[in-house]
């Protein structure tokens, strides 16, 4: 399969992924057969693309950190006085007399080893760091992204399904509003309403952090829990109102279509017309949306990490930020392009099985 | 290009009874929308404030040595929003802090908007390899994590408010790019296109005549969607230090709220109206965009 579906690859990807072009073998398989191999070839044109931007990914982060600051060196050591003799050891240390190709050779050998060199501030490998800070951002991005998927799809539907009623205004520009919000404002206002308190209000929730400490077992996990509740709130109000907008338009798009008056005439249930027939067809948006989401799941909510010292990738960026230490923060960088460009990816490809119109 | 005969003349003049027209039809569809009239009723008063700040307040609120206040008052009859930790008026930073908001909104969008349309309108208008490789270009940006980038271009650069500017502009302009592109594509394949290249119209002609003035009124309510996008990018990176300390900006603010300790002390005096200044302000050209963007096309939907 993979041998005789290269040359058809080629054509496919400098059609931009247009009409793949059938032969008369696949033909004679039948529609069916036609179908998987064209989808096939679809998905590895996509796969081959993404391959493409990683590479460019790694190219930018190199001359990114490289070139733009005048001296590496300099920002490593932060205006601190330090001698000649010093900086000239630092420059050894890190590779940087070397001339600027070989740099760029190993720089990219290095990296597709999952080596991103010595962080300038933790002195541990950069990859040691972000494997470390993972499962937190998973933890509470990962927790968020469900919730306010969901929120967002529920309420998008009710809201476009009641068009025009006082619970769909309110909604639109309640959702609105929070999408103007900048997320890490809502997390400090979090913190002092319902972690330090204000006026009644007792402080009820830790103000940062991933655990107590201490703990263990099935305490442990109430423990993470309870810290896991205000980051997450904020990543729910900022997230949720994205989602609710696009499922919104997508279904008042769909709502004045011919099938629906269809499904309507056959004496249909009005909430069985909206869910077995409506709400599939406008989906596809809010898939799209959840996937471009999906990726920045990885990325982490990096101003909701740094308000709530959340020990993730995010928190770890700032802490990158603030030195700068070069080394973290362009292996953070390339990690989250990563995940965005794999999370595209994966939509593109599933895209033709969620909807048939497209890629075919 | 220059004659003044008759002809021209008043060729000129119905042309701009045309053009006088048509704004005055935009005028009556946009205030039908509700929400539209609000957004750009705070922005007039918005920029306002932010033109006359040191008429309103005085030009050396910004201050650190003259603070007329003591460290972190809360609110009072003479600083209706208490202090800072220096004893300066949080009012008057606010009001301050409208200017950069505005400024760095206003310049990151029209770069992230210039970039977008020369790129979207030459990709558009030329066939051929250069077209493929802006495109592949426009791609690649566009999957990349803008608030990323932004933050990693802001951190190799120096601090500055040129700096943000410029890596807001330069993070951006993809989703502009395929807009124009796109919108680039439908209109030349009309027929007066045919007409006006049969008469001699070069690719400069037919871009800048035909082309541009077809694509402009979609990308100017794209641009309101930006500005808005912008001004909560500049709050972030302000807020992650990565702007010009020495100029008082909203997102700066909160950073100096949390540094002096406002988040655990409970001073919300100090942490609320920055926040609230920067939604209110995204939120009216966020509304302002939906209501052109409807006018414009009834059956648009709000694009993510």
């Amino acid at each position: 399969m993979a041998a005789d579906s290269t040359p058809a690859l080629v054509q496919s990807a400098t059609s931009d992924g247009g009409p793949t072009p059938v032969g008369p073998s696949s033909a004679a398989r039948g529609p069916r057969a036609r179908n998987t191999k064209a989808y096939l070839q679809y998905a590895a044109t996509k796969i081959v693309g993404a391959a493409v931007s990683l590479f460019a990914v790694l190219v930018t982060s190199f001359f990114l950190f490289r070139l733009i600051p005048s001296d590496p060196v300099k920002q490593m050591t932060g205006g601190r006085r330090v001698s000649e003799q010093q900086l000239e050891n630092l420059r050894h240390q890190f590779g940087l007399d070397q001339p600027m190709w070989k740099q760029f050779t190993s720089y990219i050998g290095d990296a597709l080893t999952g080596d991103f060199g010595m962080s300038y501030q933790f002195h541990t490998p950069v990859i040691d760091k972000i494997t470390d800070a993972l499962p937190a951002t998973l933890l509470l991005t990962g927790t968020a992204y469900v919730l306010y998927s969901a929120l967002g799809i529920w309420l998008g539907t009710r809201t476009a399904w009641r068009n025009g009623s006082r619970s769909d205004r309110f909604n639109t520009a309640f959702a609105l509003t929070l999408y103007s919000v900048p997320s890490f404002w809502l997390g400090l206002l979090l913190i002092i309403v319902f972690a330090v308190g204000v006026g009644p209000i007792p402080g009820m929730f830790p103000t940062g952090g991933l655990e107590s400490g201490g703990e263990s077992g099935f305490a442990y996990v109430i423990d993470v829990a309870h810290h896991l509740v205000l980051p997450v709130i904020t990543l729910v109000a900022v997230g949720y109102a994205q989602t609710l907008l696009v499922m919104r338009s997508s279904l008042l798009d769909e709502m004045g279509s011919d099938y629906l008056t269809t499904a309507r005439a056959k004496g249909l249930r009005d909430d069985v017309v909206r869910r077995k027939h409506a709400v599939p067809n406008a989906m596809l948006p809010t898939f799209t949306l959840m996937f471009v989401n999906l990726g920045q799941v990885v990325a982490g909510q990096i101003l909701v990490e740094t308000v709530f010292s959340w020990p993730g990738l995010g928190g770890l960026f700032y802490q990158a930020l603030s030195v700068p230490d070069l080394p973290l923060v362009q292996g953070l960088f390339f990690v989250f392009a990563t995940a965005v460009i794999l999370a595209n990816t994966l939509a593109d490809i599933l895209y033709p099985l969620l909807d048939p119109r497209v890629g075919r | 290009m220059t004659t003044t005969t008759p002809a021209s003349a008043s060729a000129r003049s119905l042309a701009r009874a045309r053009k006088r027209q048509s704004l005055a039809r935009f005028w009556r569809s946009y205030r039908a929308h509700k929400g539209g009239l609000w957004g750009l009723g705070l922005l007039l008063l918005i920029a306002l404030v932010a033109i006359l700040a040191p008429v309103l307040v005085g030009a050396d609120a910004q201050s650190v040595t003259s603070a007329p206040g003591g460290p972190l008052e809360g609110p009072s009859a003479e600083f209706p929003l208490g202090t800072d930790q220096f004893g300066r008026s949080v009012l008057a930073l606010l009001v301050y802090g409208a200017r950069v908001s505005l400024t760095v909104g206003l310049l990151a969008a029209f770069l992230c908007v210039a970039i977008g349309t020369v790129i979207g309108i030459v990709a558009g208008h030329f066939r051929g390899w250069y077209a493929t490789v802006l495109m592949r270009v426009t791609d690649w940006f566009l999957v990349m994590p803008t608030l990323v980038l932004a933050i990693a271009l802001a951190t190799v650069m120096d601090r500055s408010m040129w700096t943000v500017i410029i890596a807001i502009g330069v993070t951006t302009w993809p989703t502009t790019a395929r807009l124009v592109r796109a919108q680039t594509l439908a209109v030349e394949s009309r027929p007066y296109i045919e007409r006006a290249r049969a008469l001699g119209g070069g690719h400069g002609h037919v871009m800048t005549r035909h082309v541009l003035p077809n694509v402009m009124p979609l990308v100017l309510a794209q641009t309101t969607m930006i500005i808005s996008s912008a001004i909560l990018t500049e709050a972030t990176l302000a807020f992650l230090g990565l702007s010009d300390p020495t100029i008082t900006s909203w997102g700066g603010m909160l950073q100096d709220a949390r540094e002096a300790g406002a988040v655990s002390a409970g001073d919300w005096w100090y942490l609320a109206p920055p926040g609230i200044a920067i939604a209110v302000v995204a939120l009216s050209f966020t509304l302002c965009g939906r209501a052109i963007e409807s006018v414009l096309n009834p059956k648009l939907g709000v694009r993510s």
